[in-house]
């Protein structure tokens, strides 16, 4: 019999965009009572400057023995050689992690997902608008553009936490309104110290603070809780920013991070391959993306 | 592509002879329902059978298995148990299956698990007789031409076999003998009479035509509630159709220890579980939202992606779902605006 010329070639297990790498956790301290803020590093340095990666682009994140789940990504790739995350604790995955110390390892593999067109909001006025963890993923954007700054134009940051002891960043970001080179707006819903030296109110209050705005010339970029995106975008395209310039960045149950597993699927998209970040416009099509309530409404 | 002829007393010899590639798989009777099994002969296999109950895509993706081992140290995938086969009888419509899979499974990221199954796995295509619930003349998947190793199709007095892949042809080139390709003026007109007694075998009425701007149209429709109530979010039409990809990842721990598996196994989006997230806020928390999700997918969703539907009319939905929900009780729905009895 004639010897068969089928050759099965092994595979290199390095072909494996499931295989999670060891990253040493290297700081991790409490933002908010239940948000921890994570700073992680390769166990082997030389991958540290290798690992690139945009604003708006998220992870998968394994603790061993609990499971891999998907976090955005709160650090710039404008500072690189380690991440950092902005974590709630919630789960029984997020359970584990918060009883990690330093030094202790976890799993990562990606980044994952689109991220922002960086190269497209070049030249352009930047408006971000963080509503409570919505500040994770777009601390990142905030940072690269305050790091390349004369890329961009006018630069505002919009943000609204529940309480003063809940703004993720406080520190941070009130130090942020003494530089010149951006409008810092923050506001806290309710004010519980008395001492809130800044805005009481939900964040759309902020709009009345603005200044002039060149609608036009602007990207809006926006994350936040469901109920945020019905009162703020209205505010935004009165602002005259065309919908395909509102950008926001969306949250679904993920799996695998590759458009495998089918969890984050909206319509004929999923969120990990073809978002998270996506438009308003896209939006107006996609019914289910932020709810029904939303686009129907906003398109009356 | 090369189309061979072989008589149909020689395919007995064949199999056999091919057994030496890999275990040999083919539709079997069991307790009254088709699965696939692993056979010694062609004798055991029943090619008359119209339809398995779970569709191939278990051979190529199972329903639950090890991606990786870990421990302390980190996560080491899982290889080495997948072993060689060969599946006969595969119908038109599960090789169009496949092919959709093929696409999610291995363009951009690439599915190193499925990807080693896909290529240990010969599949050899047989055509089929089609019954009452078979739907593929409305799906354009009632003819195969591309995603088999070898296709035969049954012309009564003999076989002609398409070879679809460099490994087909060195499954013919084990028995040469067999094969020949000399196609006459007799073959061709048999082969078209073949096609004619194809097309006048469908019974089924099903017309997907318009489908996208039906449920686009249907979106905030009644009928998705009412089909809603009926539903019992059990996912068996999940298990049984070859387009239904989606799974879960599941890391499992030995008791008192920090070393386990990390498994993957099939899941629906007809679960409740499924758009769940951290927090608690479920994206899909009615029975509704979920089913229409699923149908979508298949009708909408997928021809807008890719030009045709994610059904290749198969007819298992039908055969399965236990309250008669299925692609044809669904659509019909959608267009009339009244559920079916």
């Amino acid at each position: 019999m004639k010897k068969l010329c089928v050759v099965m070639d092994d595979r290199e297990v390095e072909d494996n965009p499931f295989q999670p790498e060891m990253w040493r956790i290297v700081r991790r301290y409490p933002l908010t009572s239940d948000v921890n803020f994570f700073q992680a590093r390769p166990v082997d340095v030389d991958e540290a400057l290798k690992f690139n990666y945009k604003p708006g682009q998220f992870l998968m994140m394994s603790v061993i023995g609990e499971g891999e789940a998907p976090f955005s990504i709160s650090s710039t790739p404008s500072r690189p050689g380690m991440l950092e995350f902005c974590i709630r604790k919630t789960g029984t995955l997020t359970d584990t992690l918060f009883t990690l110390k330093e030094n202790h390892t976890v799993g990562i593999r990606g980044p994952y997902g689109n991220g922002f067109s960086l190269d497209k909001m070049e030249g352009k006025d930047i408006m971000i608008i963080a509503g409570g963890l919505g500040a994770a993923p777009l601390r990142s954007l905030l940072l690269y553009v305050l790091d390349n700054r004369d890329k961009f134009g006018k630069l505002t940051y919009l943000h609204g936490a529940r309480l003063p002891s809940e703004m993720l960043f406080r520190e941070e970001f009130i130090q942020l309104k003494e530089r010149e080179d951006l409008n810092c707006l923050l506001a806290v819903d309710k004010d519980d110290t008395g001492k809130w030296p800044y805005k009481v109110g939900v964040v759309t209050e902020l709009f009345k603070d603005l200044g002039p705005i060149d609608g036009k010339n602007t990207i809006g970029i926006v994350c936040g809780p469901p109920a945020m995106y019905k009162f703020v975008l209205p505010h935004m395209v009165k602002l005259g920013l065309p919908k395909h310039q509102i950008l926001m960045t969306l949250e679904r149950r993920m799996k695998c991070g590759v458009g495998k597993c089918g969890h984050c699927a909206i319509e004929y998209l999923y969120t990990c391959m073809d978002g998270p970040v996506f438009s308003y416009w896209d939006v107006l099509h996609m019914k289910e993306i932020i709810g029904r309530g939303v686009s129907d409404k906003t398109i009356a | 592509m090369m189309i061979l002829k072989m008589k149909k007393e020689d395919l007995s010899v064949f199999l056999d002879s091919i057994k030496e590639w890999g275990e040999l798989w083919g539709p079997v009777k069991k307790e009254g329902k088709t699965t696939y099994a692993k056979v010694d002969a062609l004798s055991q296999m029943d090619l008359k059978a119209t339809r398995t109950t779970i569709p191939p895509k278990k051979f190529l993706y199972p329903p639950r298995f090890t991606m990786f081992d870990y421990d302390e140290d980190g996560y080491v995938e899982r290889t080495g148990d997948v072993p060689k086969r060969i599946l006969f009888g595969i119908h038109p419509c599960d090789i169009h299956g496949i092919l959709i899979m093929d696409k999610l499974f291995l363009e951009k990221f690439n599915d190193p698990y499925y990807k080693e199954r896909r290529e240990k796995t010969l599949l050899l295509g047989h055509s089929c007789i089609p019954d009452d619930k078979c739907m593929c003349f409305a799906t354009d998947t009632d003819f195969i031409a591309e995603g088999f190793d070898l296709f035969f199709t049954d012309l009564k007095m003999f076989y002609l076999v398409w070879v679809g892949s460099t490994k087909g042809h060195d499954l013919v080139r084990m028995r040469p003998e067999l094969f020949s390709r000399g196609i006459d003026k007799n073959d061709i007109i048999n082969y078209t009479e073949y096609r004619k007694w194809m097309s006048a075998q469908y019974k089924a009425k099903v017309d997907f035509t318009g489908m996208p701007d039906v449920f686009e149209l249907g979106y905030n429709s009644a009928v998705w509630d009412q089909l809603a109530e009926k539903c019992l979010s059990c996912g068996q039409c999940s298990m049984v159709c070859p387009t239904c990809n989606c799974y879960n990842v599941v890391d499992e721990v030995e008791l008192g220890s920090m070393e386990g598996t990390r498994d993957r196994f099939w899941d629906s989006c007809m679960l409740r579980e499924y758009s769940l997230v951290a927090g608690g806020h479920n994206f899909r928390d009615k029975r509704a939202d979920r089913l229409r999700l699923w149908y979508t997918h298949k009708l909408q969703a997928f021809i807008g992606e890719f030009g045709k539907p994610a059904c290749v009319g198969c007819g298992r939905c039908v055969t399965t779902c236990p309250v008669d929900i299925n692609v044809v009780t669904v659509s019909n729905a959608l267009k009339e605006q009244e559920v079916g009895k």
